[in-house]
């Protein structure tokens, strides 16, 4: 047979090294090939552009965060980031297309081009940030792992869950923390780990296990799933970090700074006071803060390549943050979690936007 | 007609683009070089865009810590072992659900599969319902019913079913006594190998007993003797070298003794009851492919009907059985991958799994996964094979 010295491969010759040190990965290579082959096409923002909506990587079905409603519509914290980078984009926040991913295949679907942002829960690591090629693009809620377990069980305290079974979900950093938390404390405890957060929820009811663990919005989102809401209780203990935000491919960033200033905007615009609801009246205001937000002066759309009132249709369309929180899984969903860590910072929490201008 | 005429009838040598031959070659080579092109662009491509992506490649990652717990493990393993174990662990596990599975499903399918042929109205009925209706839902379905309907719904541990304070039954599993070997327990193996060995000496020897006399031989009930005998005399005179740990209930759950998980239980219950169905069908077919006129010609000969079933009906029926067997065998293995629908932390669950998703090594830790399920499948073939070249017709 033929192959040509000086032919289709040249180009990439200088990578030939590469093969005899991953000889042994040719298979993988196969199966995986044809999916990342297709993240090659084009940066993502172009690709995004062209098919005219954003593939947004959401979960399973997390009440407050992304859930979809009996007609199929998504909501959520999570969801309305996606919406947020659609209306910057296209002017519209409807043009986004869901793909429910589980904790499992977030990043490969990410990483193969499946998708072109995950805005799903995902805690922002330096492995992850390192190691698999994404980039964090800032933090839309910042979070803890914490414990559910049943009231009959009499348990005040995490520092009372020795020797327990305890319920979690495969392919979080929840996993790793519990293990850290046990073995910190000299404590033993039996791991059952599910796909899916249904299942966990359910092994969790079923009484397969003692306690349920995850990130604290979770538990409570979870618990609202449980047929007896009341019968189960969250222990004050917070034992991880959990900084959740939307998640991009590296490699474009143009695209990164898209979603990053999508949600800095959110943000932006309630330190400022502009909501959904006077947004059209703030267009009078004076203050050249909220002129530069919505596009009236200032650098407008021009460094980010979008069109001037950019963060106009963000915030008329999908709200500020603080509307997306109140409505999704604040005072004004079931959820009813406070603020906290997610006020902004010149409210007590740590929610903090660089300035547009 | 003197004439030879051979050099214008008999064709001359065609020019090479006209021989079958060098075509044939031709054709094959050019498709193996585009197989070959193909598979190198597709690793090619990969390795680029990896790199073009920072993601990291390489085993490595299989030397650093884990850091994270397994419910079930038959090798020692805690958080502090690294990514590498975490395949083993999940291999093994894998393994264990396999050969429960083959080992159950066989036995369920064989027995089904002779109660479909039988006389009695009421056994054939019963066999044909169970084959009817477990074959017909899907696996998975299957498993979540008895994980998530009769697994995991058994009392709570401090309503533990009891049966003689040894065996508890809960919703975290059956628990019962571990037997802990003492010294001189060596001697008990001993005796059961010396027992093994001799009494695979006495079947060749009554074999060929009976072949020269035509004498039978008791060979079951020697074996038997032998098999308990031999151990037993071993364990007293060694003095009893053998004590139980049992199970007890302490702070949440029971600790001590040995413990069937839930997930265990109902994967391996779901796939020996699906699997068994397609064995009791091809058992059922085997024994009907044997002609009955076989059966008529042994009982002319006098033979009793165990005799006819164990000298003319089996042995051909297992020609027929064996290879879709092998099928049935090798498509239970690949169905254990299931398992992480259930929490059983089985090699996809384990490694494919959550490894897979703290290290970020997709394409490394799916082709070790495929390699393994490769492996386990060629080898179940490999020796279903062996066995079905053993079995085969002789011809003389």
């Amino acid at each position: 047979m033929v192959v040509p010295k000086h032919g289709v491969f040249t180009t990439r010759e200088n990578k030939v090294y590469q093969m005899k040190k991953l000889l042994v990965s040719a298979i993988p290579a196969l199966a995986l090939s044809i999916a990342v082959g297709t993240a090659q096409a084009g940066e993502t923002l172009d690709a995004v552009k062209a098919k005219g909506f954003v593939q947004c990587g959401v979960s399973t079905g997390l009440p407050g965060f992304s859930v979809a409603d009996d007609k199929g519509n998504w909501g959520g914290l999570d969801v309305d980031v996606c919406k947020a980078v659609a209306a910057a984009l296209f002017g519209d926040a409807g043009k986004v297309k869901f793909s429910p991913l589980t904790a499992k295949e977030r990043f490969t679907a990410l990483q193969s081009g499946e998708i072109d942002m995950l805005s799903r829960n995902t805690t922002w690591t330096l492995t992850r940030d390192s190691n698999l090629g994404l980039n964090f693009a800032g933090v839309n809620y910042y979070d803890g792992q914490g414990f559910m377990v049943s009231k009959k069980l009499g348990v005040k305290s995490a520092m009372e869950l020795s020797g327990a079974s305890v319920c979690i979900q495969a392919g979080t950093t929840t996993e790793l923390n519990l293990a850290d938390y046990f073995r910190a404390n000299k404590m033993e405890y039996e791991p059952i780990t599910y796909d899916t957060s249904d299942e966990t929820v359910k092994g969790f009811e079923a009484g397969r296990c003692d306690v349920l663990t995850s990130d604290q919005s979770q538990l409570y989102a979870l618990r609202i799933k449980l047929s007896d809401p009341n019968g189960a209780m969250v222990l004050p203990e917070v034992i991880s970090k959990e900084p959740l935000g939307p998640v991009v491919r590296q490699g474009d960033d143009d695209w990164f700074n898209i979603v990053r200033w999508s949600l800095n905007a959110m943000l932006n615009a309630e330190e400022l006071g502009v909501s959904s609801k006077n947004v059209d009246e703030m267009k009078g205001s004076s203050d050249p803060n909220i002129r530069r937000l919505l596009g009236l002066e200032g650098i407008k759309g021009e460094g980010l390549g979008l069109a001037d009132e950019w963060a106009y249709n963000i915030v008329k369309q999908v709200g500020n943050y603080g509307e997306a929180f109140e409505r999704n899984v604040g005072s004004g969903s079931p959820l009813k979690i406070s603020r906290g860590l997610n006020a902004l910072w010149n409210n007590g929490g740590i929610q903090y936007a660089p300035p547009i201008r | 007609m003197s004439d030879q005429p051979s050099d214008a009838m008999t064709p001359g040598k065609p020019a090479p683009w006209n021989d079958p031959k060098i075509r044939a070659i031709v054709f094959q080579a050019l498709l193996v070089g585009a197989v070959v092109m193909f598979g190198f662009y597709l690793i090619n491509n990969t390795l680029y865009n990896m790199e073009q992506r920072g993601i990291s490649t390489g085993f490595s990652f299989l030397e650093k810590e884990s850091g994270f717990g397994v419910t079930q493990s038959l090798i020692e393993y805690d958080e502090t072992h690294s990514y590498g174990r975490t395949f083993f662990v999940g291999l093994l596990n894998t393994v264990l659900v396999s050969v429960l599975g083959i080992f159950f499903a066989t036995l369920l399918g064989f027995v089904m599969g002779v109660a479909r042929l039988s006389k009695n109205w009421l056994v054939a009925r019963v066999a044909t319902a169970y084959i009817e209706i477990f074959r017909n839902i899907p696996l998975l379905l299957q498993i979540f019913f008895w994980y998530f309907a009769v697994g995991i719904n058994f009392p709570r541990p401090r309503e533990s079913l009891a049966l003689g304070e040894v065996f508890f039954l809960n919703n975290r599993g059956l628990f019962m006594p571990r037997p802990v070997t003492e010294d001189g327990f060596g001697l008990v193996v001993a005796a059961l190998i010396i027992a093994i060995v001799a009494v695979f000496f006495m079947v060749r020897w009554a074999h060929r007993r009976q072949d020269a006399t035509g004498q039978p031989f008791h060979t079951v009930w020697a074996s038997l003797g032998l098999l308990v005998g031999l151990p037993l005399v071993a364990f007293l005179a060694a003095g009893n070298p053998l004590t139980w740990e049992y199970p007890e209930l302490r702070g949440f759950n029971f600790k001590g003794g040995l413990s069937v998980l839930p997930e265990l239980f109902a994967l391996t219950l779901a796939l020996t009851v699906y699997t068994g169905t397609f064995i009791a069908e091809t058992v059922r077919a085997g024994i009907q492919s044997v002609s009955h006129g076989q059966t008529e010609a042994a009982r002319a000969l006098g033979l009793r009907e165990s005799k006819l079933l164990q000298l003319i009906i089996i042995p051909q029926a297992m020609r027929v059985i064996i290879p879709p067997l092998t099928s049935q065998y090798l498509n239970l293995t690949k169905n254990s991958s299931l398992a992480a629908a259930i929490g059983y932390p089985d090699l996809v669950a384990v490694f494919a799994g959550t490894t897979l998703n703290q290290t970020g090594q997709a394409v490394e830790i799916i082709a070790m996964t495929m390699a393994v399920y490769l492996s386990l499948s060629l080898t179940i073939s490999l020796f279903m094979n062996w066995y079905n070249a053993k079995m085969a017709l002789r011809e003389r």
